[in-house]
């Protein structure tokens, strides 16, 4: 298990090392930042003497070499626009953009699993067809047109619910969080459910596959044989060996959920990393454009590295062969 | 006295391209602690039997008649509630590939409990140790690591003794057994099989030992009943079956089991191959394949009693070559 470690934890940095240079070179393509920033007016003398204030006017190695330097000391770069760390106002926004993330998986889980699996034991039913009917729906609807919709019924028609902004937040741990307040729940409904619905019908459709295959399974067969009760043999027998791909398909869509929230907060106004990325982007905001990646792939990285620990504790299977190994 | 009495039982699979008729009127009966082989070739049947008489058919295929009386209750008219109180306790199955029959992500332990307390109020340690003696009683060295274990660290013999613990666990009065030892290789598959006459004569409990391999059951089964396409083509006591077969079918099966034959030499194989049952041959299925066939077995022939004992489903069974030996 050790070694399984190690080794996966040198497999993880050489990703972010990579993603590293790829960043640098990327975001380094996009164009000049000094030539939004300053006033069109100004002179070719003072353009020279922002772009050396910004370290802009070194080679291209020497920048990356300073860039990799002060990145692994947390150091990202001053941010063009705020004139203040990038890795701190990412930070900042970082809590509610986990938050988010966090809440929609828990609810495409909790609901996708449980609608997943009775597809998949009924698949001719008329319950089981809509499911799989919704899940399309969910699946091919472009997220923002889904959140439009969402404002739309439940913030414009009904009123139920706001339609964008964080609500009242509450500290714990330091940390802001909305969910634990009623205004801030309430704002946080729409959006983690807008961010959830996508992975929702992808749950649905992974739990429903898993389901119908690990049914004609000749375990499943001999369990009825053994007279165990229906409810055990889902409960149990099915829904542990569905779990394994489910919850490691889950785990690495973490990530993504992360990267998708870029588009659930633009359209909800959501106070997080993602709508501070478009704006940064619109702005030319290199360092926080570049923080911003680094510290999603950094997130993706460990999110990857502990799905992969926690896949080889439930299947006993890879548990072993690893040890073995 | 009568444990297992089949009638006319009759499972069919309502499949797009037709019915197929998987089992069509099968009939026998088994006493308390007798072992009855069902021999036919793949595809025979056999598993479907086997899996009707615990309610374990799965769609499109269902029992449409017939009676499965079991101590004297009709388990086709009880149903599902019947047959679950009955599964596991009374009736045990053990399945044909014990890789497959585990689940592999569940402990052995689990399994066993599961098992026990599926059937009776007991507490998770008197079932435990309920789990330990079975295993004991199946030769599995150490119960106690055993249970820990996860099915995929056991090699496929030990994996089929488990499963037959498993099916002892609750001391059942009968056992379906489908090709069990299939999987395994001869020495392990030896080993099992007298283990297992052994367990039934000193438990009493009856089997019905389900295999292609009439070698398998030659020294083990007390009844044979012999199955082709869905229908049972001739039973009797097994010694007496194999010595001189009333029908070609368990004819041409037994001269192509291997005996003593020279290295090499070639085995009388039945001609042709098992047809579809989607489109078997009118009258007596066998026929395509028959040396006997004539115009008669256009019809279909009835399992008639031919001898004390012996019953066949064929127009001209094989009584010439029986009188010629016994006058001899
Ligand atoms: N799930 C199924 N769907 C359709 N037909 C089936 C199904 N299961 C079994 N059958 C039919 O029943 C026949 C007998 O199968 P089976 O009892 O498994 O044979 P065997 O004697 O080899 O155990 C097969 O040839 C097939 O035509
Ligand atoms: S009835 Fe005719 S075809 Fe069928 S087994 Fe007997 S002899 Fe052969
Ligand atoms: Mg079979």
């Amino acid at each position: 298990m050790i070694v399984y470690l190690v080794r996966r934890l040198g497999q993880s940095l050489v990703a972010i090392a990579a993603m590293a240079v790829l960043v640098f070179v990327g975001v380094y393509a996009i164009g000049n930042p000094v030539d939004i920033l300053i006033n069109p007016e100004s002179t070719q003398a003072q353009i020279a003497a922002t772009m050396q204030r910004l370290g802009l006017d070194r080679p291209l190695w020497e920048q990356f070499g300073i860039f990799v330097w002060n990145a692994l000391h947390g150091d990202l770069g001053i941010s063009f626009v705020y004139g203040r760390p990038a890795m701190q106002i990412i930070l900042e926004r970082l809590p509610a953009t986990m938050e988010l993330a966090l809440v929609a998986l828990v609810l495409s889980v909790s609901i996708g699993i449980p609608l997943g699996v009775l597809a998949g034991l009924k698949p001719n039913s008329i319950g089981g067809r809509s499911i799989m009917a919704g899940s399309i729906l969910g699946f091919s609807l472009p997220n923002f047109w889904q959140g439009m919709l969402l404002i739309l019924i439940f913030a414009v028609l009904l009123g139920w619910l706001p339609a964008g902004g964080r609500g009242e937040t509450v500290e714990v741990l330091g940390i802001r969080v909305s969910f634990l307040t009623l205004d801030g729940l309430k704002h946080l409904i729409l959006p983690a459910m807008n961010l959830a619905l996508f992975k929702m019908s992808l749950v649905i459709r992974l739990a429903r596959a898993n389901t119908r295959e690990v049914c004609l399974q000749d375990y499943v067969k001999y369990a009825r044989a053994k007279g165990l009760s229906s409810r055990r043999i889902v409960l149990v027998h099915i829904l542990k060996n569905i779990l394994i791909p489910v919850v490691t398909i889950i785990g690495l869509e973490l990530g993504s959920m992360v990267a998708f929230a870029i588009v659930t907060e633009t359209v909800f106004a959501w106070p997080g990393m993602g709508k501070l990325l478009i704006d940064s982007i619109n702005l030319l905001d290199r360092p926080v454009i570049v923080a911003y990646l680094m510290l999603t792939v950094l997130i993706i990285v460990t999110i990857n590295l502990v799905v992969d620990v926690i896949y080889s504790l439930l299947d006993p299977r890879v548990r072993l062969s690893e040890v073995d190994a | 006295m009568t444990l297992l009495q089949v009638e006319d039982l009759a499972t069919h699979f309502f499949t797009r391209d037709g019915v197929a008729k998987a089992v069509d009127g099968v009939s026998f009966s088994l006493d308390r602690g007798e072992i009855l082989g069902l021999v036919g070739e793949s595809g025979s049947g056999k598993s479907v039997t086997g899996f009707s008489l615990l309610g374990l058919v799965d769609p499109p295929g269902r029992i449409v008649s017939g009676k499965i009386v079991f101590d004297g209750e009709d388990l086709v008219k009880g149903g599902e509630p019947m047959m679950r109180t009955l599964r596991g306790k009374r009736i045990a199955m053990i399945f044909q590939d014990p890789m497959m029959t585990l689940n592999p992500v569940l402990r052995i332990d689990t399994q066993m409990v599961e098992t026990v307390l599926a059937h009776e109020r007991i507490s998770r340690k008197s079932a435990l140790e309920r789990c330990r003696e079975a295993l004991a009683r199946v030769g599995i060295a150490s119960p106690d690591e055993r249970l820990k274990s996860y099915p995929h660290q056991f090699s496929g013999g030990m994996r089929q003794r488990v499963a037959i613990a498993i099916a002892l666990l609750h001391e059942p009065d009968l056992i379906i057994a489908d090709e069990p030892t299939t999987a395994l290789d001869v020495t392990i598959q030896a080993q099992i099989l007298s283990e297992v006459q052994k367990l039934c004569a000193d438990t009493g409990l009856a089997m019905i030992w389900i295999t292609h391999d009439l070698a398998v059951v030659s020294g083990l089964a007390d009844q044979l009943a012999v199955m082709y396409a869905g229908k049972i083509i001739e039973t009797g006591e097994t010694g007496r079956v194999i010595e001189a077969p009333l029908h070609p079918y368990t004819k041409g099966l037994i001269a192509s089991v291997p005996q003593g034959q020279k290295h090499g030499a070639l085995l009388a194989q039945i001609p042709g191959t098992t047809p579809s049952l989607l489109n078997l041959p009118e009258g007596c299925s066998f026929r395509p394949r028959c040396p006997r066939a004539d115009a008669a077995c256009q019809e279909e022939p009835p399992l008639g009693a031919l001898l004390p004992g012996r019953a066949a489903r064929c127009f001209h069974p094989h009584l010439d070559e029986r009188r010629e030996a016994l006058a001899s």
